[in-house]
């Protein structure tokens, strides 16, 4: 049985701070797979186009007929443990800082058997279900969960070293203006959040009060996020960029480029900003005990990955914010990167965009699930689902075809 | 299967140990170099007069054995390079035997050896296989101590073994070391001892686990007539097997490759289990020990425990068995650990074993057991050999 998630432990500033460490990140380009999976909350691995055989550790060819089609699919994520350790001693800084550290050998029901971090609810003989989580190296991870939930599950130590639960961590959502960025600083309190910074800029403006504490932040300012970032860096566990800055407008219709630079101003300079001026504090606390630093959520308009009519112009910002991501991912690990794109909004700038659009709700739940269950990519509304399922199709026909 | 070619008027001479160290500041090809200047010296030989060349290293840096012939000056005609861990002494010997036997080469010199430094055995495990690294490694980083543990926790549910089972092997062991001047472990190990050390990865306890250290290991193959010539006392070859990824749809290794091969290795030598004289197994773990009585016939499956209840494996008991102290008690010289059960053989069946001499042995199996590349060991080997 899992013990309820502690509180957060009173700080000693004596004391060196835990240093953000992560396990070993080499991986074969083959087992890489296993982080795209992850990312997306798949429970998939190569399974052979020819004879069938599911594959893992992940290959280059079938371990039962030598093809090299290896196509990655969703696979039963049941299994059994065949048996399990309790590492007490490690050479490795990272798991030394988490021992003791349980993993097991799983036989998975689709065949295969892998080595796997055990949640402390599965013993030996146990059924499990088995997940692939993102390791804190950002790698695509084996976990066995209990069969059936268990009190507190989510609290085990090891299983929240895979997630970013907001649950005890104190979240910065940057623009609180909008009634996304309300739903979300809301849904994070309802999830137990230790704390929500609301950002407003231009506070003389008037504005409707959102949902936790409101701080000063505008981050097309520099002044403002360095001021910001003095003041609230090392009380920043989970950073929830909510500009989602989505205009319409093409080539002929604007006329001049000043729209263009707003918006690459907004959606990519003031992130990045922020993650200049944040991103060494944040990630310097990613190792700080159980509620260390975690997670930076990109809320990014579907348009980054393929123009959207009506709103073309607008989605060079968010292509240049989608590739902010991969930056983030390659620099400021340990921390999850979660980069949400999001359909149509429902919202006063899709007003003629005909249903199905993104509530403040729908997307506040995405957000928390996503964090929850420590995903990187994921999509928010059916319209922002359908694009990614046919650019993962075929990128080069998905973008002519919506031309 | 075709009838196999015995290794007739073929002989192991002088099995040669640079004694071991836990750390070294010297390199591989150092410690290689060394027990090759030790067998030719020994053999009365210049160094240019061997022709053949086999080595077993994981701490040459980017060098194989073709960048040792020209670190030690050999011209060698026949050269091979053995890469199967705790297996590689009895390959080595078996490749080297065939090569003598074919003519290719006339003396072939079988090394192996590594350096250990304060971060070598960490910095081995994090890139020891593509597998490893992509689907153990990340689970912990315990290294083989972790993936042992998870072999010991199903060999124990699946066939009863407890815990005290697996000491009684590393405390005969131990007490076969202290007569061992080599051995590294100079303490004696009592059961108590053992049930006592700490966890390192349930359920393997300190004791269970081998203790990383500079070493090497080697012998020469060469013609019986020529080994007679050269006043040279060597060992016959019986029979030798090897296999490798053997079983691969077992689930969980419960059983090492041997299984497949054993009749074969006891009908070519015309022997059965009882007539064997001295046993050494390759002990990187108890478990392992346990399952190499079973899968070599000196009991049946899931009769380990049992075994090792009702036998006594010292020196002087009615099963010796890893007579030097085994790598438990001597320390785990890197690929030297593939050598160390069959040299102490081939001391034991010249007559020349000194303090761990097991009276009258005429008769020795020795067994390997290598590679953890994921989530098993591949290679296995077994030679039985005799005295000359
Ligand atoms: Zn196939």
């Amino acid at each position: 049985m899992t013990a309820p998630l502690p509180p957060r432990e009173p700080s000693d500033p004596l004391a060196p701070m835990r240093a953000a460490l992560a396990p070993q990140h080499a991986r074969s380009r083959a087992a890489v797979g296993l982080a795209a999976m992850a990312a997306r909350g798949r429970f998939a691995l190569q399974v052979c186009a020819e004879c069938a055989a599911v594959q893992y550790p992940p290959r280059d060819l079938c371990h039962r007929c030598l093809a090299a089609d290896l196509p990655w699919r969703d696979i039963q994520d049941g299994g059994t443990v065949l048996a399990a350790t309790t590492t007490r001693i490690s050479g490795d800084p990272y798991f030394r800082q988490h021992t003791p550290w349980r993993s097991g050998l799983v036989q998975l029901d689709a065949g295969p058997t892998c080595v796997a971090h055990l949640h402390r609810d599965v013993g030996t003989g146990a059924r499990a279900r088995m997940r692939l989580h993102l390791d804190k190296s950002g790698q695509g991870v084996m976990l066995a969960l209990p069969a059936k939930d268990t009190p507190n599950m989510d609290a085990d130590p090891q299983l929240r070293e895979f997630t970013a639960d907001p649950r005890g961590r104190r979240i910065l959502v940057t623009d609180g203006r909008s009634a996304f960025g309300r739903a979300i600083a809301q849904s994070m309190l309802d999830a137990g959040a230790g704390g929500v910074f609301t950002g407003i800029a231009e506070q003389w403006k008037p504005f409707t009060p959102p949902p936790g504490a409101v701080i000063d932040l505008d981050l097309t300012d520099t002044g403002s996020v360095h001021r910001m970032s003095a003041e609230f860096g090392g009380r920043i566990d989970i950073v929830i960029d909510t500009t989602l800055h989505i205009r319409p407008g093409g080539l002929l219709e604007r006329g001049t480029t000043i729209d263009a630079r707003e918006e690459m101003e907004r959606v990519y300079f003031g992130p990045l900003r922020l993650a200049q001026c944040l991103g060494p504090a944040l990630r310097a606390r990613a190792g700080d005990g159980t509620h260390a630093a975690c997670a930076w959520v990109s809320l990014i308009s579907i348009a980054g990955l393929v123009p959207q009519d009506g709103y073309r112009l607008n989605a060079a910002a968010h292509a240049a914010a989608v590739s902010l991501t991969h930056t983030l991912r390659a620099e400021l690990r340990p921390l999850k990167i979660l980069a949400a794109l999001v359909g149509p909004l429902d919202d006063a700038w899709h007003q003629h965009v005909p249903p199905p659009k993104v509530t403040p709700a729908s997307l506040a739940a995405a957000v928390l699930r996503g964090l929850k269950s420590g995903l990187e990519d994921i999509t928010v509304g059916d319209i922002a689902q359908d694009v990614m399922d046919r650019w993962t199709d075929h990128p080069a026909i998905t973008l002519r075809h919506t031309a | 299967m075709t009838r196999r070619i015995s290794y007739e008027g073929v002989v192991a001479v002088l099995p040669t140990t640079i004694p071991y160290t836990r750390y070294s500041i010297q390199t591989a090809q150092w410690w290689i170099g060394s027990a090759l200047r030790e067998l030719a010296k020994s053999a009365g030989l210049q160094p240019r007069e061997i022709d053949g060349l086999c080595v077993s290293s994981f701490t040459l840096g980017a060098d194989t054995a073709v960048g040792l012939t020209q670190h030690l000056g050999l011209s060698p005609r026949w050269l091979d390079h053995i890469p199967m861990g705790g297996a590689c002494g009895i390959v080595a010997l078996r490749r080297a035997a065939r090569a003598v036997q074919a003519g290719d080469a006339d003396i072939v010199a079988c090394l192996a050896g590594d350096t250990n430094g304060p971060d070598s055995f960490r910095s081995l495990v994090s890139g020891f296989s593509r597998f490893a690294a992509d689907a153990t490694y990340p689970y912990g980083a315990a290294g083989p101590n972790g993936s042992f543990a998870l072999l010991t926790d199903a060999y124990m549910r699946s066939y009863g073994a407890t815990r005290e089972d697996f000491g009684r092997i590393c405390v005969a062991q131990r007490a076969n070391a202290l007569r061992n001047p080599q051995a590294l472990m100079k303490r004696p190990l009592t059961l108590e001892d053992y049930m006592a050390a700490r966890m390192i990865s349930d359920p393997v306890a300190l004791f269970d686990c081998v203790m990383p250290c500079a070493g090497a290991d080697a012998f020469l193959v060469m013609r019986e007539e020529a080994a007679r010539a050269m006043g040279l006392r060597g060992v016959r070859i019986l029979s030798t097997i090897e296999r490798h990824n053997g079983f691969p749809d077992d689930p969980v290794q419960l059983r090492g490759g041997w299984a497949m091969d054993v009749p074969d290795l006891y009908a070519m030598a015309g022997l059965t289990p009882g007539t064997i004289d001295v046993v050494e197994t390759y002990d990187d773990y108890p478990v392992i020990v346990m399952m190499q009585f079973e899968d070599l016939g000196f009991c049946g499956k899931g009769e380990g425990p049992d075994f090792v209840r009702s036998h006594d494996l010292t020196i002087g008991g009615d099963f010796p068995h890893n007579t030097g102290g085994g790598q438990l008690s001597v320390g785990q010289a890197g690929a030297a650990g593939g050598y160390l059960g069959l040299v102490e053989a081939m001391r034991q069946l010249t007559n020349t074993a000194g303090g761990t001499q097991v009276a009258g042995a005429r008769t020795a199996l020795v067994s390997g057991f290598g590679m953890i590349n994921y989530d098993r060991g591949l290679c296995s080997s077994a030679a039985i050999l005799a005295a000359a």
